[in-house]
């Protein structure tokens, strides 16, 4: 691994590579010229996108099964991350798109699918990150990016059990970004809001919807200007200043 | 478990967007579960690319839809012969991004970005090179779909069993009707780069055009009609003749414009449009002018304005668009431009191109002569003037795009479409409970009737 040369593109591991928001920066980022590991849980479709991938950008490629349900996911993604980072021209790179959003319903209907949720949105992926800081440490560079959600920000009745697992999340990233900023590598925390994916397909109350591309690009672009947290679009850190600063005692009131 | 979702879909032409239950996979297993469901549920299935369809043909009131749009993957290339394998939602920009550049473009390209390879099969479509190079079913090696009865399929071009040639030729231009197509293998042609050399120049008339883009070489041919002219003005136009290029392209603008919201009916008022027409026609000087054009600026001129369908405001719009063959295309052009100017009504999109020869799929548009497009605001009176224009059309032995069409009856779409009875028997034995459907399959008694659940 050379860290030294900062102007190599390196490469990208795209941890959740199958959603609609980590397929499109995995595109992005192989169109700056770095090379792109997609982990994920289906190989198949990764299959696909690593195929799209190569042609479309001619950089290398490469798929590896990441599932967030297996205990040793974070364990073998960090063995495999240590062996590519050797063969990358430039840094090593990472950037988190798991997560899961089961309806609030089915989790107040059971109660045991706290557990999945916490681990999809934050303990599996914070245990990555931490296996793979190490290599950060000693390449003294290199980039992570944590995609949260703005339904960190508060906890509201539609989606708070989902919403404290991504405050996690950012509570975690704020650390590591204290941790690596001291060797020179930058964490960016990400909160989108909206966005036209999966997990949002047919949602009621949607407004102002960005496409998963502009999220992807956003992202590249804030870490050009080395931001630290990121809103996408933009106008959400408007939004979710006001939320934030409604008082607790009318807040509790609200349903939204 | 598949996401459906109600919501509103409409053909590019707005003329009314029905709540439709829709699934938007974004993974190939998604896709396959998304159709088994909406196969099984029996409400009928459509499937749905870009929507870049002007009328009914993307529509389907009280049944379920299939977007492909997430599924936009090239899966393979071949850099010595030009094939290539993409999934359904793959769109043209981004093969001509991704491939302009390295010498491989689409050797057929209609003139919206985002159509995806999926519509190009469904529509058989053309592009400004048909004389020279054909419609893209021509290209086409092989179709993977899953079947109406569920079954998935490869239909390969150059099958020799009678029923494997005869659901490949209802697939080219078969309207989505005979399955889910999930991915296609077709040839792409050589090209030197990115950009193209534009010559366009004035032609006065009618007579003046059918000449010009009669004796023109140019691989590329094209040409913007005055529909507002009448008189000694009746038919006159730019020429528009274009030959790829290598040389570099001037940067692509970037942003684009956006409509925001439907515009006001006096945008499109006759006279804003004769001023139109009159400016467009002097920009070009008499002596003509060459010019270097970005590839995508020169393929997809109305692209530069997102959402442009909205400019015809909230009736929206209607597109017709004929084919004639050579014999009769100066009368029978004369006859159509002639009923349009009377009628006051177009917009300044005309466009008049020369085709080649006929495609392979059974419902195929193109065939050899002239084609004639142009668009009329959704006004009162805009329906008689189109059947007024089939009317002709069909005097002159031509036949109208599908792609384009609302109003086609049944009886007209056998008379112009000489296979149109043995597509009807292909798909009867396909789809003998007419899972597949749209709402302009409906009304051209295209798919079966499902008499047996209990009639439409
Ligand atoms: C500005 C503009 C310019 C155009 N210029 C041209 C031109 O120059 N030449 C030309 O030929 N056409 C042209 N068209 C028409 C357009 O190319 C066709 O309507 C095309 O089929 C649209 O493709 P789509 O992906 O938007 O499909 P849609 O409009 O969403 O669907 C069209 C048909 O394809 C079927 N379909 C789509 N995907 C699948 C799938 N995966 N499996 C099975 N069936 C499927 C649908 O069921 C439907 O029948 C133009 C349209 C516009 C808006």
């Amino acid at each position: 691994m050379s860290a030294e040369n900062t102007t190599a593109p390196g490469g990208w591991i795209v941890l959740g590579a199958t959603s609609a928001m980590g397929r499109a920066f995995a595109r992005a980022a192989a169109g700056t010229g770095a090379a792109v590991a997609l982990a994920g849980r289906d190989i198949a479709d990764m299959d696909a996108t690593a195929s799209d991938i190569r042609l479309t950008t001619g950089v290398e490629v490469s798929v590896w099964l990441f599932d967030a349900a297996d205990p040793n996911a974070p364990a073998d993604l960090a063995q495999r991350a240590a062996a590519w980072a050797e063969t990358l021209d430039g840094a090593l790179n990472a950037a988190v798109f798991i997560g899961s959003m089961p309806e609030q319903d089915e989790i107040d209907a059971d109660p045991a699918l706290i557990g999945p949720v916490a681990r999809d949105n934050y303990a599996a992926l914070a245990e990555s990150l931490h296996r793979l800081a190490p290599l950060f440490e000693a390449q003294k560079g290199g980039a992570i990016i944590g995609v949260g959600s703005v339904a960190g920000d508060r906890g509201r009745i539609k989606n708070y059990v989902y919403g404290a697992a991504k405050a996690a999340f950012h509570t975690y990233l704020s650390g590591l970004r204290n941790r690596l900023g001291r060797c020179g590598a930058h964490v960016m925390t990400v909160k989108p809001g909206f966005v036209d994916t999966a997990m949002t397909w047919g949602l009621p109350g949607m407004f102002l919807v960005a496409r998963p591309e502009e999220v992807a690009e956003s992202c590249l672009a804030g870490l050009s200007k080395g931001r630290n947290v990121l809103y996408v679009p933009w106008f959400w850190i408007g939004i979710m200043t006001i939320i934030r600063t409604v008082p607790e005692r009318i807040f509790k009131k609200l349903s939204i | 478990m598949t996401s459906w979702a109600e919501i509103p879909l409409s053909g590019w032409g707005r003329l009314s967007a029905p709540e439709t239950l829709a699934a938007r996979p974004e993974r190939a297993a998604g896709f396959d579960a998304a159709v088994d469901e909406a196969l099984d549920a029996g409400e009928g299935l459509l499937m749905r690319g870009a929507g870049r369809s002007y009328g009914d043909q993307a529509v389907l009131k009280g049944g379920r839809a299939v977007l492909t749009e997430r599924l936009d993957r090239v899966l393979a290339f071949d850099p010595e012969t030009g094939a290539i394998e993409t999934e359904a939602g793959c769109d043209f920009q981004r093969l001509i991004r991704a491939f302009a550049p390295k010498g491989w473009i689409p050797a057929a390209i209609p003139g919206a970005a985002n159509v995806t390879m999926g519509g190009a099969v469904a529509n058989d479509v053309h592009g400004k090179n048909h004389h020279a190079d054909g419609s893209f079913g021509d290209h086409v090696e092989w179709i993977e779909l899953i079947a109406p009865s569920g079954k998935p399929r490869i239909l390969m071009a150059d099958a020799t069993g009678r029923a494997e040639k005869d659901l490949f030729r209802a697939t080219i231009g078969g309207m989505g009707l005979t399955g889910a197509i999930r991915r296609v293998g077709f040839r792409m042609m050589r090209t030197p780069g990115a950009s193209a050399v534009v010559k366009e120049s004035r032609a006065p008339d009618l007579e003046a055009q059918l000449a010009a883009l009669e004796s023109s070489d140019a691989r590329f041919s094209v040409s913007w009609i005055d529909a507002m002219g009448t008189g000694a003005h009746l038919g006159r136009g730019l020429v528009e003749e274009a030959e790829l290029s290598g040389a570099p392209p001037r940067s692509l603008k970037k942003g684009k414009t956006r409509v925001p919201f439907n515009a006001p009916g006096a945008l499109l008022s006759s006279l804003v449009v004769k001023i139109f027409n009159e400016v467009h026609y002097r920009l070009v000087p008499a002596g003509g002018r060459e010019s270097l054009k970005a590839l995508e600026t020169f393929l997809f001129p109305l692209d530069a304005i997102a959402d442009w369908n909205r400019l015809y405001g909230k009736r929206g719009f209607r597109q017709f668009q004929c084919v004639l063959p050579p014999d009769q295309a100066e009368a029978g052009l004369a006859r159509l431009l002639e009923r349009a100017a009377a009628a006051q009504a177009a917009s300044p999109l005309g466009v008049l191109k020369r085709m080649g020869a006929a495609g392979r799929g059974r419902l195929s548009f193109p065939m050899e002569g002239y084609t004639l497009a142009m668009d009329f605001p959704n006004r009162p009176g805009v329906e008689e003037l189109l059947v007024d224009l089939y009317a002709i059309t069909e005097k002159h032995h031509g036949r109208i795009y599908l792609a384009k069409d609302s109003i086609l009856s049944a009886r007209e779409l056998d008379r112009m479409y000489a296979e149109a009875g043995t597509f009807r028997n292909t798909i009867a034995k396909l789809d003998p409970h007419g899972r597949m459907r749209s709402d302009m399959s409906e009304r051209l008694e295209l798919s079966a009737r499902h008499a047996a659940e209990g009639g439409k």
